[in-house]
C-alpha cells in the first residue's frame, strides 16, 4: 500500500511545522555525528588509515558501527573478505529502514531513490521517518537535511579533522557526546510510540536486541530487535491507543496512564492497524 | 599517501549498498498488503529502541565480546526519553543528557567510556 500525500487543507502549514521539529531534532544529531566522526578518525589514524583512507570510508561506506569494526579488523589483521562479510551483516539493518521507508517513496524518480540509499543511515532514519510521519507523506527537502545536512557532512568533516589533528582534540566522552546517539535514538523511539502496538514493539525490540547481543552480537541483537518487536506488536488486536499527532504535547503521565488503559480495555480485532491522523495514506 | 584501504572500503560500500537500495528500488512496494504495511512502520520504534539499549547496555572488548554494561549512560536514555515524551524536544534532551553525563564525569561520580 502506498503512502499517499496528505490533503491540500493546511498541507504547508503542517509541513513546515514538522521541518521546524526536524530542524531542531537535527541539531542534536550534528552533534552526535561530529563526536562519534571524530572518534572514529582518531580510531582510524591510530590504526594507520591515512586521511584518503578514513575519508574514503566515511564517504564510501557511510556506516559507523561497521567502520569502527572495520578499523579494529584491519588492526587485528582480519582478511578482506572477512571484513567486507561482517560489513554486510552488522548493515543489514538498513533493509529494515529501506523497507520501511519505501511505501513513502514509491512516486519518487528511482536516480533520487538510489541517492537516498546511499544516505540511508541510522540517524537519517530516525528523523526521517519521524518527519514523514507527522506530515503523512515524503519530504525530500526534510530527507536531504536528516540524511545530508545531520549526518553525512558532520560525519566526513569530523572524520578528516580525527584522522588530520588527531591527538590534540579533547575526548568526546568529557562532553558527554557519546551518549547522545543511544539518547536520540532513545528519544525519537519515544516519539514514535503513539499506541499499544508501537510500545510492545519498543520493549520487544530492545529487550530482544540486549538479549542477543549477550548472546551473540551487537548487529545481530540490532536486527534481531527491528525483526521481533513489530512482530508482537503486530500480534496485538485493534487499532494503536492514541490517535493523535506526534507534535500534539502530551504529558508524560496521561500518556502512560492512556496506554495502561488502552491495555486493559477491549479492543476490536477487525480494525486497521493503522488509523487516525498517522495513518498510511 | 597510502591509499590501499580505498578499495576494502570501495567493496565494503558494495556490501552496504543493497541493504539500503533493494527496498527502495525494486519495484511492487505500493502492492504490499495492509498487514505488511502494518508492520513495516511498527520497525522504526523497534529499532531505535534496540539501538538505544544495546548502545548503553552492551559493551565490547577488544575482541568484540559483549557483556552487559550499567552506567550513567542509562540515566542519559532516560532523561532524554522522560524529556521528549514531556516536552516534544529532542534537542532539549539531548543537551540535557549530554550535560548531565559531562558533569557527573567531571565530577568523577561516573567513570569516562
Amino acid at each position: 500500500m502506498a503512502i499517499r500525500p496528505a490533503p491540500a487543507a493546511s498541507d504547508a502549514a503542517v509541513l513546515q511545522a514538522s521541518r521546524r521539529r526536524l530542524v531542531s531534532d537535527g541539531l542534536g544529531i550534528i552533534a552526535s555525528a561530529g563526536g562519534f566522526g571524530l572518534v572514529y578518525g582518531l580510531a582510524a589514524r591510530a590504526a594507520g588509515f591515512s586521511p584518503i583512507e578514513a575519508s574514503a570510508m566515511s564517504v564510501i561506506v557511510f556506516a559507523g558501527a561497521s567502520q569502527f569494526a572495520a578499523v579494529g579488523y584491519v588492526l587485528g589483521g582480519f582478511s578482506w573478505i572477512g571484513v567486507i562479510l561482517l560489513t554486510g551483516f552488522i548493515n543489514a539493518r538498513h533493509f529494515l529502514y529501506a523497507a520501511s521507508l519505501a511505501p513513502y517513496l514509491t512516486d519518487r524518480p528511482w536516480p533520487i531513490r538510489a541517492v537516498m540509499a546511499h544516505l540511508l543511515t541510522d540517524e537519517a532514519f530516525a528523523l526521517s521517518t519521524a518527519h514523514f510521519r507527522r506530515i503523512g507523506r515524503a519530504d525530500l527537502k526534510g530527507y536531504w537535511w536528516a540524511a545530508i545536512g545531520t549526518t553525512f557532512i558532520p560525519w566526513n568533516i569530523a572524520t578528516i579533522v580525527g584522522v588530520v589533528v588527531g591527538g590534540s582534540i579533547p575526548e568526546p566522552g568529557r562532553l558527554g557526546l557519546d551518549v547522545i546517539f543511544p539518547a536520540a535514538m532513545a528519544g525519537l523511539a519515544v516519539g514514535l510510540v503513539t499506541g499499544r502496538r508501537e510500545l510492545v514493539a519498543a520493549l520487544v525490540g530492545a529487550v530482544s536486541a540486549v538479549a542477543v547481543s549477550l548472546a551473540w552480537d551487537p548487529a545481530a541483537g540490532i536486527l534481531v530487535g527491528g525483526l521481533l518487536g513489530p512482530l508482537v506488536g503486530l500480534a496485538l488486536p485493534g487499532p494503536p491507543v492514541a490517535h493523535r499527532h506526534p507534535d500534539d504535547p502530551m504529558p508524560l503521565g496521561r500518556q502512560i496512564g492512556a496506554l495502561v488503559e488502552a491495555a486493559l480495555e477491549p479492543v476490536d480485532r477487525d480494525a486497521p492497524p493503522s488509523a487516525g491522523r498517522n495513518a498510511d495514506r | 599517501m597510502n591509499t590501499d584501504l580505498v578499495l576494502l572500503a570501495v567493496f565494503m560500500g558494495l556490501a552496504t549498498y543493497p541493504m539500503r537500495a533493494i527496498p527502495l528500488l525494486v519495484p511492487g512496494v505500493e502492492r504490499l498488503p495492509q498487514r505488511a504495511t502494518a508492520y513495516l512502520r511498527l520497525v522504526a520504534p523497534a529499532v531505535l529502541a534496540a539501538l538505544a539499549a544495546v548502545n548503553v547496555m552492551v559493551a565490547l572488548d577488544a575482541n568484540r565480546v559483549p557483556s552487559f554494561h550499567v552506567g550513567v549512560e542509562w540515566l542519559a536514555v532516560l532523561v532524554c526519553g522522560a524529556l521528549v515524551a514531556a516536552r516534544r524536544s529532542l534537542l532539549l534532551g539531548l543537551l540535557l543528557a549530554a550535560g548531565l553525563v559531562a558533569l557527573l564525569r567531571a565530577t568523577s561520580v561516573a567513570a569516562l567510556p
